[in-house]
């Protein structure tokens, strides 16, 4: 031991206040691990306890010989209450919920990616809080909201501008889905913008780009993913939107051949129905096999853009 | 040596906010020289260079006066800024390799030019990076993303990058601070190629880069012109000023 004695007291109260820090201190710590722990956790729990639950009420129609799951999938025939043939196919709904999906992402896709482009590229200072207050406001409506303004305003409009018979339709499911998507996808996309460093757009301005040929060739590419996130959330909240399309689309079972036709999509059947249908009889269980069904739209959707994304990322 | 100035500078003055980075300089570079910038780190050098091609309007805070004029157009009225930039080279001392494979780096100007056609893209992207002495490394994977490369192939890429709109005008600041003393000698060939079909202005802390390749040499120091001559002047051992001397020989300060 020959250090230099100058360096002596700096090594004690080191080591001094290594020993003495606080029990306590120590505890909370360990406690606050294993709190965060029991977070992680329990997402994953709820969510396969959600899914089991649903699965678990679902699971003895299945089993019953009056039901068969391609009549299930593959007919529009639905007589949940008919006396003498109960039929339950539910493709009419499947094709509804496609439909107004669709539609809404036809229209919310490129006014939600434009608008994020807007916002984070060429506008600045006031407008550019004014329109990000306004867009967060949007997206703060709750759906019950949008699907009132569906019912009365949007579906006069339709009937007044394109002479359909009826108001309520994939058209007006449409388009207030899609004005409940756009504030996701500008406000998510507008970030995936951000998060693109300054010094690209420099070195590209430097290079003799347009703000346009910027925006083309070097932001798009660059903010890929996060953009392809924006759009997905997007289309997540158009398949699982319930309250607002039950209320703007008609809520008729057919198969749709136009975009002024009613339907009913998947979610708004079951929101509809649950109260009315008999605990446990076959009714109340094809429901919740729609629920399984839902479950594996969205896992099919998510999966998708999973692999689309990491396409894109090894390139 | 043809003697018409393609760049006039009238009295720049540049200021971030009260900090004033340029104080009033005035000098000509003429066509087709290699005009050598050197001084100590902080004497304006880079933000010399951001004012000529515009690329100043990126910091917001920063005010210039005085003129630039490049074949005769001033540069702080021009009505096109894309078409001056484009004629006007310029090599960042640290490399920013656009987020996209090496060919779209320096296929980025000439689309952005409006060339489309895939065999001209195609033939000045080869020759781009032949000239930045990178083409032999590269050639076989162009469509790998160039941010993957190593810190002194992405400082070739810009040089490569920087020559893809053929400009007239060619910048480099600090070139060869992240290249290999070998791959340096080869890119100074290339310049000295080079300065048949553009004129170049070369940013540098190795002041002996500027003895080989300069022509004529500017001194600048505290954003002030201290003195500026041909170069085998300045380096003579007896330039005009003190400083100078004292600069090139490393006795300064
Ligand atoms: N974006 C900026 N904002 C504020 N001040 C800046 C900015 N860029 C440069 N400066 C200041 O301007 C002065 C000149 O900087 P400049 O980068 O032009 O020097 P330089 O000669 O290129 O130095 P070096 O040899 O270190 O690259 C410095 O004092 C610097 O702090
Ligand atoms: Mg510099």
């Amino acid at each position: 031991m020959n250090t230099p004695p100058t360096s002596r007291p700096a090594e004690e109260s080191f080591a001094v206040r290594k020993a003495t820090r606080p029990a306590w201190d120590v505890l909370s710590e360990r406690a606050l691990e294993i709190l965060i722990y029991l977070c992680g956790i329990s997402a994953i729990v709820f969510v396969l306890g959600i899914f089991f639950f649903v699965f678990k009420e679902a699971l003895p129609i299945l089993g019953n010989s009056h039901f068969s799951l391609t009549q299930f999938l593959f007919s529009d025939q639905w007589y949940p209450t008919s006396e003498l043939n109960k039929r339950y196919g539910v493709f009419a709904m499947i094709a509804g919920t496609f439909s107004v999906t669709a539609l809404a992402m036809l229209i919310a896709v490129p006014f939600g990616l434009g608008a994020a482009i807007y916002i984070s590229e060429f506008c600045g200072g006031r407008t550019k809080e004014t329109l990000k207050v306004v867009i967060e406001l949007l997206a703060a409506i709750p759906s019950v909201v949008w699907g009132f303004i569906g019912l009365t305003v949007m579906s006069r409009l339709i009937v007044n501008y394109t002479g359909a018979p009826v108001g309520v339709n994939i058209l007006n499911g449409g388009i207030i889905l899609a004005l409940m998507s756009v504030p996701i996808i500008v406000s998510i996309g507008e970030d995936a913008l951000k998060a693109v460093p300054d010094s690209y757009r420099e070195a590209g301005l430097a290079l003799g780009a347009t703000r346009w040929q910027l925006v083309r060739r070097v932001l798009l590419p660059a903010a890929k993913t996060g953009l392809l996130a924006a759009v997905l959330l997007g289309v997540g909240r158009g398949v699982g939107e319930t309250m607002a399309v039950l209320m703007a689309t008609g809520h008729a079972v057919h198969i749709p051949h136009g975009i002024f036709d009613s339907v009913r999509t998947l979610t708004a059947n079951i929101a509809a129905e649950l109260g009315e249908a008999p605990a446990n009889s076959d009714h109340y269980r094809v429901l919740f096999l729609t629920g399984v069904l839902l479950f594996a739209l969205t896992f099919i959707v998510n999966l998708a853009a999973d692999l689309v994304v990491r396409g894109i990322r090894r390139r | 040596m043809t003697c018409t100035p393609t760049i006039a500078v009238r009295d720049l003055r540049l200021a971030y906010g009260q900090k004033e980075a340029i104080r009033g300089i005035s000098f000509e570079i003429l066509r087709n020289e290699i005009f050598g910038i050197i001084g100590p780190a902080q004497s304006g050098k880079t933000s010399l260079l951001h004012c000529l091609n515009r690329t100043i309007d990126f910091t917001p805070e920063a005010r210039v006066s005085g003129s630039i004029r490049v074949d005769g157009e001033d540069v702080r009225q021009t009505r096109n800024i894309f078409a001056l930039r484009r004629k006007i080279g310029m090599v960042a001392p640290l490399p920013v390799g656009l987020p996209l494979s090496i060919y779209d780096n320096v296929a980025f100007a000439p689309r952005c030019a409006g060339m489309r056609r895939r065999s001209e893209l195609e033939a000045i992207v080869e020759q781009c990076l032949r000239q930045a002495a990178l083409w032999d490394e590269v050639k076989d994977r162009l469509d790998s993303l160039g941010t993957k490369l190593s810190g002194g192939q992405q400082q070739r890429l810009t040089i490569a990058r920087a020559l893809s709109h053929q400009p007239e005008i060619l910048c480099l600041d600090e070139f060869s601070i992240a290249i290999d003393p070998v791959t340096t000698m080869r890119i100074e060939d290339v310049l000295k190629e080079l300065r048949r079909s553009m004129t170049i202005i070369l940013v540098t802390n190795l002041t002996q880069q500027a003895r080989r390749l300069a022509d004529r040499t500017l001194f600048l120091w505290k954003g002030r012109i201290v003195e500026l001559d041909h170069t085998d002047i300045i380096f003579s051992g007896k330039p005009a000023n003190r400083q100078t001397y004292e600069y090139v020989n490393g006795i300064f300060g």
